[in-house]
């Protein structure tokens, strides 16, 4: 199991690894967080002054930041857990029930 | 050539230890199997072995040391018996499912309670579904040659399991015996080096071990572990054409003793079965048609093989050193009456649970069973199918 090998949903028993054994490093960013989430973060692009205070209080990295700003959600990786929302000193980010 | 010595069935293990020199023992002492780690101890002391020897608090924290050094990439083993292995419960099957090929001596010891620390099956019977390849022994010997035996077994590549070599406590792991031992050299070569492919202490190759496994995922997990010891029961008939060329002695799946023309037999394990052998000697002397058939591996079952080996018996026993509490008998009952199922003409088959606690079992206790066998030959009526072996009855009831 030296190869780096994806595994989601259509895996069989006879191909996922042993035990769940991750034999490969920097694979968190395939593993998508974002399934179970109840209530989503709604960036407002207008209020941010992009002080990148929320960046860094991701739990995942549902924030990207490219050349010194932050760009809209990856919802992939977002849980909803909410703690951009309440770092943000502009309101910015708006909790909202996600259907 | 080979050394003959006399070893009990604690230093016979404890010998085979030293001559694989494993990379981590960790073990914490419980009778009867306390003399394994006791002896393996004075190895390290004395610089025999190069092994790191863990002596651990607990017997949870033994085995859970077993699995981050077996993780890590060492070749691991320990030692334990009855609420040792209880207490091992919870970890046996991390172990098993992380596919870790750690080996126990397991010397088989009743549990409590009434607390009592001779020999009877419910300590590894306990842990027979925890995912863990068991192979039973009759004597020092089948103790010695099965620990070997085991560690290729578990590190085989189609296998990735770990197991546990059983033996009856005191019986045979107190009992001193006459014992053929291989040379150091030749065990060595046989066990070779242990390479696991994945390991955390590979530095060009980052691993996590025992991750969360969601409803979508587990269920594949488990297949893909059956699958290991699925294979485990053909990597054992490997291993043992193996072992036969260093050692001259032949193993199976179980050994059939005067079993082919038999019309009544017993199925029986660990030490018990040398006495029921002296007991189908004396029998057949009498002219009876009488064998036995003594379970090597219980996990995996070979339920196809047993079936084969039995489907010609009229009448059958099979007799377990523990209880389930089904109120139908044991758990090698459930097992050769599920593997003789689908036999068109299946042998009429009687449970005895026997030798509790380490209640002696001598030739006549196993000749009445036969006689009981007999008793149904004639009669054809099998009656009460979960009995009790010279257990003591109040009279007239």
């Amino acid at each position: 199991m030296t190869n780096k090998i994806n595994i989601d949903e259509t895996i069989s028993w006879q191909q996922i690894t042993p035990g769940g054994n991750v034999c490969a490093s920097g694979n968190s960013e395939d593993f998508h967080t974002g399934d179970w989430r109840t209530i989503k973060p709604v960036f407002i692009a207008d209020k941010c002054n992009q002080c990148l205070l929320c960046a860094p209080v991701c739990p995942d990295m549902a924030i990207p930041v490219k050349d010194g700003k932050r760009g809209d959600f990856i919802y992939e990786y977002c849980k909803g857990c909410g703690i951009c929302a309440k770092v943000c000193p502009v309101k910015a980010i708006e909790m909202k029930a996600d259907n | 050539m080979s050394i003959r010595e006399r070893l009990s069935g604690n230093e016979a293990i404890a010998f085979a230890m030293k001559q694989i020199n494993p990379d981590v023992v960790a073990a914490f002492p419980i009778t009867p199997s306390t003399e394994i780690p006791q002896y393996f101890s004075q190895y390290v002391a004395d610089g025999q072995v190069d092994t790191e020897f863990v002596p651990v608090e607990s017997e949870h924290s033994a085995i859970s040391a077993c699995v981050g050094s077996q993780a890590a990439g060492a070749r691991t083993m320990t030692a334990t018996s009855s609420c040792g292995l209880a207490l091992m419960h919870e970890i046996l099957y991390i172990a098993a499912s992380n596919r870790l090929p750690i080996t126990i001596a397991a010397i088989n010891r009743a549990l409590s309670g009434p607390i009592n620390i001779n020999a009877d099956h419910s300590d590894t019977m306990g842990s027979r579904d925890s995912g863990w390849i068991q192979i039973y022994s009759e004597n020092n010997q089948e103790a010695y040659d099965n620990f070997i035996q085991a560690l290729k077994i578990v590190e085989h590549k189609d296998v990735q399991l770990p197991a546990m070599v059983c033996q009856d406590g005191f019986i045979t792991s107190h009992a001193v015996e006459n014992i053929e031992l291989i040379e150091d050299a030749k065990v060595k070569e046989f066990v070779g080096e242990y390479n696991p492919e994945c390991y955390l202490l590979n530095e060009k190759q980052p691993m996590s071990v025992g991750p969360y496994d969601t409803p979508s995922y587990y269920l594949e997990h488990k297949r893909q572990q059956a699958e290991g010891m699925k294979n485990a029961k053909i990597v054992a008939l490997e291993v043992a054409k193996e072992f036969e060329k260093i050692s001259g002695r032949k193993y199976g799946l179980f050994e059939a003793y005067k079993l082919e023309d038999a019309e009544a037999a017993i199925v029986i394990i660990n030490s018990t079965a040398g006495t029921a052998k002296d007991a189908v000697d004396k029998m057949r002397n009498e002219g009876k048609k009488v064998g036995l058939l003594k379970i090597r591996l219980f996990r995996p079952f070979p339920a196809e093989e047993i079936a084969e080996a039995l489907k010609h018996v009229k009448v059958l026993a099979a007799m377990d050193k523990t209880e389930s509490f089904s109120s139908q008998g044991g758990p090698l009952g459930a097992e050769i009456k599920a593997a003789l199922y689908h036999e068109e003409k299946s042998p009429k088959i009687v449970n005895y649970i026997y030798g509790l606690g380490g209640r002696d079992v001598k030739v006549e206790d196993i000749s009445s069973v036969y006689e009981d066998l007999y008793e149904i030959l004639a009669t054809g009526v099998t009656g009460e199918t979960y009995r009790y072996l010279s257990v003591r009855n109040q009279e007239g009831k």
